[in-house]
């Protein structure tokens, strides 16, 4: 009888406990939860500031906190669009093409390499891969001036040659670590029996890997292609010409001409500056994460 | 000979991109660079052998040279362990105890997405300029804020709060090495009774520091090789007085305004030193303070 009230009791004492610590966890996950939402407006302000300035009329851009403009005005996009001497149009333009053929070629010849290094044999392949990660570690600055020399004597500065041709010549070495590190984990199998089918190691790659690995190549175009977007260095030092000049360099130029008057076009052309940016983080972020986690990039 | 040949043919052809890039982009340019680095070149007549002129002209004569790796060093001190405590404190709040993390993390994430950019850096100079943002919330609490960009004492703050900003990716690295510890250890720990502190000194920072010493060694690099913002904000000349006077900035200068090749290669050497030396110290060190639960091949 007694034993049985005292197990009662224990069983009593169990719940609360349970009951409270349940509590407590809730109260933990609100406070968590009231805490990054607070984060989130910190690291979201400047963002929405921008946006809101870019619709502001120019007297409201500064001396007021608040993000909702008094009237939504679309002139400083129209006008900025218009206000260096040549359109944004053309940086668009000459930007997507500097792009899309950097991206083109970092996917080629880094998933060559890559291939080469995560599934074939061949004498010096331990060397060579230490090779290719000591690369990454090199700084852009040590071999830009030779490089600078070498492309001005070739006549290639003013062209987008400079900013291209390294790229089909994998000189992100970063994207080769990428998928080097994703082909290794496909199935050896696969290529043992495609190698006594008798295919090529060329077929093995486009028929077997490349299919396989789309995740990764996904993953280095996304970032290939924000990285060459926003890229700034490059460009400002070989492109000399405004006809030439990529979105970033274009404004800079709104910095140049610095009269209060424009700051609220400079603000409009930023933000269509991260538009495509933005948006491919919004369709492709499962892909971000996953490569940031997997190969710990910048 | 023939059937090495036909081993190794397939391979090289697939690596021959890289091989002639690394020959071309990499290796000769650096071994270019080292030999430009004891000459005098403003690209217009040949090189000139001058020793190690260049390097004793740094070392010795060359006030901006030592500017530059006072600001470099006080801001890769100050920006990378401010981002990295900022991207493991959220990391470990989003770790636990949360069900649906996916917006946090993309909000958290975005800041370093765009941050390269330099839209960012012009919004930069605004929130911080003296009738710009930050001054007008100090105002709201009645504090009188500061010229932040063109007050020497200010700028590089604004630089190394820009860089907090971006903590998403050592955060997303930091929450993927997290995930990798076991619950158990946690569970039987809070049933010790072990208060959440000890927890973290004893289980957490353990676990996770291989983690944590490849984000220091990243973030570190990225932080020497910083260009872009501070380019932007300082007008591409490192002002106020020189207080972002960042070393690349100055490499830029010496090397596409002033033209002097020669010198600008010197100071690229020095700074691949600088960061070989931070490298192999973070490398040689880390097997007193980073242990590996099972050594992979």
């Amino acid at each position: 009888m007694e034993v049985s009230v005292e197990m009662e009791e224990a069983a009593k004492i169990a719940h609360e406990m349970r009951l409270r610590r349940d509590k407590r966890a809730r109260n933990g996950r609100i406070l968590k939860h009231i805490f990054l939402i607070g984060v989130s407006c910190v690291m979201l302000y400047p963002l929405f500031w921008l946006l809101a300035s870019s619709f502001k009329p120019e007297n409201e851009i500064f001396g007021s906190l608040t993000l909702w403009p008094s009237e939504f005005r679309f002139d400083n996009y129209t006008e900025g669009w218009n206000a260096l001497p040549q359109s944004f149009t053309l940086f668009y333009v000459n930007s997507a093409i500097v792009t899309a053929l950097s991206v083109i070629g970092n996917l080629i010849s880094c998933s060559f390499a890559a291939y080469a290094f995560a599934r074939l044999s061949f004498t010096g392949r331990r060397f060579l891969f230490a090779l290719m990660m000591m690369t990454l570690m090199i700084p852009y600055h040590v071999v830009l001036i030779p490089q600078y020399v070498q492309f001005l004597r070739l006549g290639w500065v003013d062209t987008y040659l400079p900013l291209v041709v390294p790229r089909f010549l994998a000189s992100d070495a970063f994207f080769i670590f990428l998928m080097v590190q994703f082909f290794r984990q496909l199935p050896r199998e696969l290529d043992e029996a495609a190698m006594i089918d008798g295919c090529s190691p060329f077929k093995i790659y486009r028929a077997i890997i490349l299919p396989l690995s789309l995740p990764a190549m996904g993953t280095a175009a996304i970032f290939s292609l924000i990285w060459v977007w926003e890229d700034f260095l490059a460009p400002l030092i070989y492109l000399n010409d405004i006809k030439s000049y990529t979105v970033p360099l274009a404004l800079r130029l709104f910095l140049d001409q610095e009269g209060k008057s424009a700051y609220g076009q400079m603000f409009a052309m930023s933000v269509l500056s991260l538009v495509p940016v933005v948006i491919f983080f919004v369709l492709f972020q499962k892909l971000i994460v996953r490569g940031i986690a997997t190969s710990g990039m910048k | 000979m023939k059937r090495f040949f036909a081993r190794n043919a397939p391979a090289y052809v697939f690596l021959l991109p890289w091989l002639v890039g690394f020959f071309l982009l990499a290796l000769g340019p650096i071994l270019a660079s080292l030999y430009l680095s004891f000459t005098r070149y403003d690209m217009v007549s040949d090189p000139r052998w001058i020793g190690l002129g260049n390097y004793e002209y740094m070392f010795t004569r060359d006030r901006r040279f030592w500017k530059a790796l006072d600001v470099t060093f006080t801001y890769v001190v100050l920006a990378v362990p401010a981002r990295l405590i900022v991207a493991l404190g959220v990391a470990m709040l989003l770790d636990r105890g949360l069900r649906t993390i996916g917006l946090y993390r993309a909000i958290f994430y975005l800041p370093s997405l765009l941050g390269a950019s330099i839209a960012i850096a012009i919004l930069w100079r605004q929130l911080f300029a003296e009738d710009g943002v930050v001054n007008q919330v100090l105002a709201l609490v009645g504090i009188q804020g500061a010229a932040w960009i063109t007050d020497p004492d200010t700028s590089l703050y604004t630089l190394v709060i820009l860089a907090m900003w971006q903590f998403g990716s050592p955060m997303l690295i930091f929450l993927a090495g997290l995930r990798g510890i076991p619950r158990d250890l946690y569970e039987a720990a809070e049933i010790d009774g072990t208060p959440r502190w000890r927890q973290f000194t004893r289980i957490t920072l353990p676990l996770l520091a291989p983690v944590i010493f490849f984000n220091l060694v990243l973030q570190t690099i990225e932080a020497f090789k910083t260009f872009s913002s501070a380019f932007i904000i300082s007008n591409g000349t490192g002002a106020p007085a020189d207080s972002l006077l960042f070393y690349t900035v100055y490499l830029f200068n010496e090397a596409f305004k002033f033209f002097r090749m020669g010198y600008a290669s010197a100071l690229a050497w020095v700074l691949l030193v600088i960061i070989a030396i931070f490298t192999a110290i973070a490398f040689f060190t880390s097997k007193y303070w980073v242990h590996y639960e099972n050594e992979r091949d």
